[in-house]
């Protein structure tokens, strides 16, 4: 890879700032506020940027665009399906009670509605998956600079071991990330956002406008796909015609209804964005804002993938073998090389005996096919950005997590101010510590990230029950929640255990008590395992509930829709209000799906 | 928060700006077979200094302009 002094200093400037955002911040941190909340003090355009920023992590960034080069502009239903509609309602209709509560994160929300066993159910599932998820993302990170052959020269030319260039990614990052996060706490992981979000956006607008400009635009690519990559309704009547296979019921119900709300209703790393907002209508405006750029990203981070696959495809790159001799790859399709294993150098062929291909590659290679070095440094830049709010959205929501919703309550109530500021400096030191550890899990047992996940699934599916039910029916109970949360989980455990995808072995990828039901893909399973859960949640929910004492009323002022005043809107003008601008985010995606249906 | 955030990204992105151009000048034509023969550089490094100039303006009106009308353009509504 051709890289230049230019980029060098390109990548330098943007570290140098990034430290520099968290230097400046350091004389604001006063107080706990200040380091967890930001002292509630942002604007509502900078919370909104932050909130999308914070989600725009390398899961985003390369996991879009490889499912855009699988999957084609179907993918899109993961924004205009999957967020948009869940990002309104967070905005018109939640965060009145998260913002108006007072309460200074999700979990702590939990114990002034219900109880303090399901705070604590929450916050110690929350904490322990935002730990994997930063970990996960500087494991990909690393990763991606050691495929790409970042710092080889470097290296060679300091006369360090090429091995160690996984480590330095991973070291240098996290050090990166602690410095900023330990001088500005929430602050400067907000600015940060902002800031990567903007770099994002620059490195990736020239990516789309020469890959596009190549291959003739979007008839070309329609010209040279086929129709079933670039239409995302057209074939979702059933799963056997759609790339997704899944049909449109469990689409829209399990990851437009269930995944979707559970996420970016209730997940304190987003939500967290928002309650740092200046007032209640900045509040509920920064998921709406956040939704706008949200709509559009399609365009920026899954047309790079329909790109990468529609481009002639390259003669086999020829590798050297195990005793240096030359072997041919197998062929990839368009810049996507087939899957190599990661220790045996083979490539990993599916169950038909066909070479899988490494989807993950198709952004970072369409970055090399069209950058020279200059730009180059900006797009690799646009990567690290990508790959650093997502960590860092993750280590500034543990922390806050971590502080007030376990330590304080049960391992140091009552200290004072300044001890919790304190410890909240010292859970980003070991919550990064704990995110290499999880980083290094990933690079030797590959299977307990997918079972970690698949557990966070279980956990996470039935959460927007428990939710709905607090803020909008009074009678929902403690007992309720707690339970209806347990079975819910238990509902999609035992969901996963009976069904599997096509295709699969029994184990990790569903049937391990026995096979009652297959689904046409891997992605069906996982929607209708989220449907069962949440279906389970809701109902056990309600029933508990009705058994149990009813909580008293006047506990409830401020935290259910019925008991709390609607926050007043009337001295704002049309467009900062939160209803007006919902409608028109909703109208306006509605018309996206039937340009692209 | 006392930092106004249009500042730091005005900063970042005019520097940017103003390294692509300069390089984009005087580097080699044959660069830019890869990008299509574009001169790629040149051009996104006149977007992003345009685009910093911008948020610095509006960075320093927000900081250091009269404060009774544009200290905080979005704070302006009242705490709840």
């Amino acid at each position: 890879m051709g890289l230049t002094t230019i980029d060098w200093v390109i990548m330098a400037v943007y570290f140098a700032f990034v430290l520099g955002i968290g230097a400046a911040l350091k004389r604001y941190m006063k107080t706990s506020t200040d380091f967890f909340l930001a002292g509630r003090s942002i604007p509502a355009w900078v919370c909104g940027l932050a909130f999308i920023s914070a989600n725009l992590g390398a899961q985003e960034v390369i996991g879009m665009g490889a499912s855009g080069a699988k999957y084609g502009i179907l993918t899109s239903h993961f924004y205009w399906i999957g967020a948009i509609p869940a990002m309104v309602f967070v905005g018109v209709f939640m965060m009145p009670f998260y913002y108006g509560s007072r309460a200074r994160s999700v979990p702590e929300y939990l114990r002034l509605r219900f109880d303090e066993k399901t705070r604590g159910l929450n916050a110690v599932s929350f904490a322990t998956m935002t730990i994997f998820s930063s970990g996960i993302s500087m494991y990909a990170m690393a990763k991606l600079i050691q495929t790409l052959h970042i710092l080889d020269a470097p290296f060679r030319g300091l006369g360090l071991p090429q091995a160690w260039i996984f480590d330095t990614g991973i070291i240098v990052s996290a050090l990166v990330v602690l410095t900023y996060i330990y001088l500005g706490g929430l602050t400067s992981a907000i600015y940060n956002e902002v800031l990567q979000f903007f770099l994002i956006v620059a490195g990736f607008i020239p990516l789309v406008w020469l890959g596009l400009k190549n291959v003739g635009g979007w008839s070309g690519l329609k010209a040279s796909l086929g129709p079933s990559y670039v239409h995302s309704w057209v074939g979702m009547g059933s799963p056997h015609t759609n790339r997704l296979g899944v049909e449109w019921f469990g689409l829209t119900m399990g990851l437009g209804f269930v995944l979707s709300f559970g996420y970016w209703c209730t997940d304190f790393l987003v939500v967290q964005r928002a309650m740092a907002a200046d007032s209640m209508a900045s509040a509920r405006r920064t998921p709406l804002i956040a939704a706008v750029p949200k709509m559009l990203f399609p365009f920026l981070v899954i047309l790079p993938g329909l790109i990468a696959i529609a481009l002639p495809t390259q003669p086999p790159p020829v590798m050297n073998g195990p005793q240096g001799s030359a072997i041919a790859a197998p062929a990839g399709r368009g810049l996507i090389p087939a899957k190599l294993d990661a220790t045996t150098g083979q490539p990993v062929l599916d169950n038909n005996g066909h070479p899988q291909l490494d989807y993950d590659l198709a952004v970072p290679n369409l970055l090399l096919r069209y950058f020279p070095t200059g730009i180059l440094g900006l797009g690799l830049t646009a990567l690290l950005a990508s790959f650093m709010s997502g960590m860092a959205g993750n280590v500034t929501a543990f922390n806050t997590v971590w502080t007030h919703d376990i330590y304080e309550p049960y391992i140091r109530p009552n200290a004072g101010d300044a001890h919790y500021l304190m410890m909240g400096r010292l859970a980003t030191i070991f919550g990064i510590a704990l995110s290499i550890a999880g980083a290094y899990l990933a690079t030797r047992f590959n299977n307990i990230m997918d079972m970690l996940q698949l557990v966070f699934a279980f956990v996470n599916a039935p959460l927007f029950a428990t939710f709905l039910l607090g803020m909008f029916w009074k009678r929902a109970t403690g007992h309720g929640a707690f339970i209806g949360l347990l079975s819910g989980t238990l509902a999609a455990a035992v969901h996963h255990a009976l069904t599997i995808p096509v295709d699969a072995i029994p184990g990790v990828k569903g049937g391990w008590l026995r096979v009652l039901h297959t689904y046409p893909s891997e992605m069906a399973q996982n929607f209708w395992t989220a449907i069962f859960a949440w279906t389970t949640c809701f109902l056990v929910t309600i029933l508990v509930s009705l058994v149990t004492k009813a909580p008293e009323e006047s506990r409830l002022v401020g935290l259910v829709y019925s008991l709390t005043e609607r926050p007043q809107e009337g001295h704002l003008s049309w467009y900062k209000r939160p209803a007006y601008l919902g409608v028109a985010i909703l109208g306006a995606t509605a018309l996206l799906n039937l340009i692209f249906r | 928060m006392g930092l106004d955030i249009r500042l730091p990204i005005g900063m970042i992105f005019t520097i940017f700006g103003i390294m692509l151009i300069v390089f984009g000048v005087f580097s080699n034509p044959s660069l830019y077979a890869q990008s299509l023969g574009i001169n790629v550089n040149l051009i996104w490094g006149v977007v992003l200094l345009v685009f910093g100039a911008i948020m610095l303006f509006l960075g320093a009106r927000g900081m250091f302009g009269k404060r009774s009308t544009t200290a905080n353009p979005q704070g302006r509504e009242p705490r709840h």
